[in-house]
């Protein structure tokens, strides 16, 4: 579904942000991505729908990410930003999560079941005239990915998705993740998270993808973990 | 400092609540041009503009000190605007001060203070406007006022990003607070503090407006904004003209007409 052959990317200041990133994920997968601040895992993200692009080359369900495909990979890649409010731009939610399928050209009837679908499915109907910023995190978060879901992507890249949530509302994402049925990217910093939801991890430290293999086997390498600046979660989840 | 003194009154059961964006809108636009384009001595013309404005804020039940407080933020910008004009108009000299080489003339002063009053009252029912209107609803009528489709989308953003702004403003004001004992409540500090927090701000948003792009490109945005108010009959309260809206900007238009009238006619 997602096949990144020797990515590198480097800042237009010269700083290198990935080297030689090669990654293949299959359909459904839900593959974590995780490493230090500053590691590249946004960046990597950015160029799994065009908006950067570097040398190497990326593919999304087959189709090269290049200048005359942005608009259909755009639609088969939903990417959800770590702020809702970066996310959330006009002054209503149901213009929000309609945003994506009228850009894609849609017919107003089918817009309008694609916003009702999509936040049925992030638990948010009825809050169609609700400002956003009227919503608490929780709420925000959910609708961001409502925004996302209504383009009915292949894939679902998640950059810090548990950041800034409390317990429950955490635990509601996590089950609401879980049941989505997409091929998953998540970056995050919150191990459990990680071990919860994606069987497969990928570590990029300093640009580079330095590991890649099972959560269980990864995560419990303390050398490894310590190494790229992350720790092992302590009680992992049985 | 929180957004929602932007949002106190909005939901008010008063007639102005009730009547519809696009007369209100249109109501506002014509008091200001009104305002704006009456004869400078016309004095008696603003003090019965300054009754009309009064009597709709009282009408829409907002507290009439409140609404004093917050047109009273045009004085200080409009002042600023206008502080060259008793120096610089031509007239009989009041005071002078031929060191500086400056002096003050009847017509600068009245000029100027014409100025000052236009507008306070056109932030005055700008103001009740903003206060008794949804924003969505009124952007709703812009758009069916034929607002070109850009404009109503910039203005969105910047509603919603107001709030955005008003948070991260008042994040910065209570560090602020929290840090201002022992230096000294030095209105120099202070000004100095407020200078950098506004540098910061600038710049943060600079960088907010580069995610919300990416944010925007991610979901398809092209060249051109496809606004959703054609799917508005469902996703929307629909704008309907009621008899309340007719009487309500006869009444409106022929106060306007008789001020303007009699501005026009007796003080030209």
């Amino acid at each position: 579904m997602i096949r990144v052959q020797n990515l590198s990317f480097a800042y237009p200041d010269g700083r290198r942000a990935l080297s030689g990133i090669d990654l293949e994920v299959r359909a459904g997968e839900k593959v974590a991505v995780v490493g230090p601040n500053g590691a590249g895992k946004s960046t990597l993200f950015l160029h799994l729908n065009g908006i950067l692009r570097g040398q190497g080359r990326v593919e999304v369900g087959g189709l090269a990410v290049g200048e005359r495909t942005l608009r259909q990979v755009r639609a088969r890649v939903g990417l959800v930003f770590q702020d809702p409010d970066d996310q959330l731009f006009s002054p209503t939610v149901f213009e929000d999560v309609a945003f994506g399928p009228l850009h894609m050209g849609l017919p107003p009837a089918e817009v309008h079941r694609r916003v009702d679908r999509a936040l049925a499915a992030v638990g948010m109907a009825g809050y169609e005239r609700h400002m956003p910023h009227h919503l608490s995190i929780g709420e925000r978060k959910r609708i961001a990915i409502a925004t996302v879901l209504a383009m009915e992507p292949q894939v679902l890249v998640l950059d810090e998705p548990s950041s800034g949530l409390d317990p429950r509302a955490r635990r509601n994402l996590i089950r609401l993740l879980r049941d989505l049925p997409m091929t998953m990217l998540v970056a995050s910093h919150d191990m459990r998270l990680v071990w919860e939801l994606c069987p497969r991890t990928v570590i990029l430290d300093g640009g580079r993808l330095v590991a890649d293999g099972q959560t269980a086997d990864l995560l419990q390498d303390p050398g490894l973990m310590e190494a790229h600046g992350l720790e092992t979660p302590y009680a992992p989840p049985g | 400092m929180r957004g929602d003194f932007l949002e106190r009154y909005i939901q008010g059961t008063s007639l102005v609540h009730r009547l519809d964006p696009r007369l209100k809108l249109v109501a506002t636009l014509a008091f200001v041009l009104v305002a704006t384009s009456l004869p400078v001595r016309a004095w008696p013309a603003f003090v019965l503009l300054a009754f009309l404005a009064l009597g709709a804020v009282l009408a829409a039940r907002i507290p009439l000190g409140v609404a004093l407080r917050r047109s009273s933020i045009a004085l200080p910008f409009a002042g600023v605007v206008a502080l060259s004009l008793p120096f610089t108009r031509a007239g009989q000299t009041l005071w002078s001060w031929p060191a500086l080489g400056l002096s003050v003339t009847d017509e600068g002063l009245i000029l100027f203070a014409a100025v000052l009053v236009k507008s306070w009252l056109s932030v005055l029912v700008s103001g009740l406007l903003i206060a008794t209107t949804p924003f969505p609803q009124m952007i709703q009528a812009m758009r069916r006022l034929r607002l070109p489709g850009i404009l109503g989308s910039i203005l969105s953003f910047m509603y919603r990003y107001l709030f955005v702004l008003v948070d991260e403003a008042g994040r910065l004001m209570t560090a602020r607070a929290a840090r201002s004992v022992g230096r000294g409540r030095t209105v120099w500090w202070r000004a100095r503090v407020l200078g950098r927090m506004v540098g910061s701000l600038f710049i943060r948003s600079y960088e907010r407006s580069e995610r919300i792009y990416a944010a925007m490109l991610s979901r398809g945005f092209g060249d051109e904004i496809r606004a959703s108010h054609r799917l508005a009959p469902t996703s929307m309260a629909q704008l309907t003209w009621e008899r309340r809206d007719t009487l309500s900007g006869l009444l409106w238009t022929a106060l306007l007409a008789g001020v303007a009238a009699m501005g026009w006619l007796l003080f030209r």
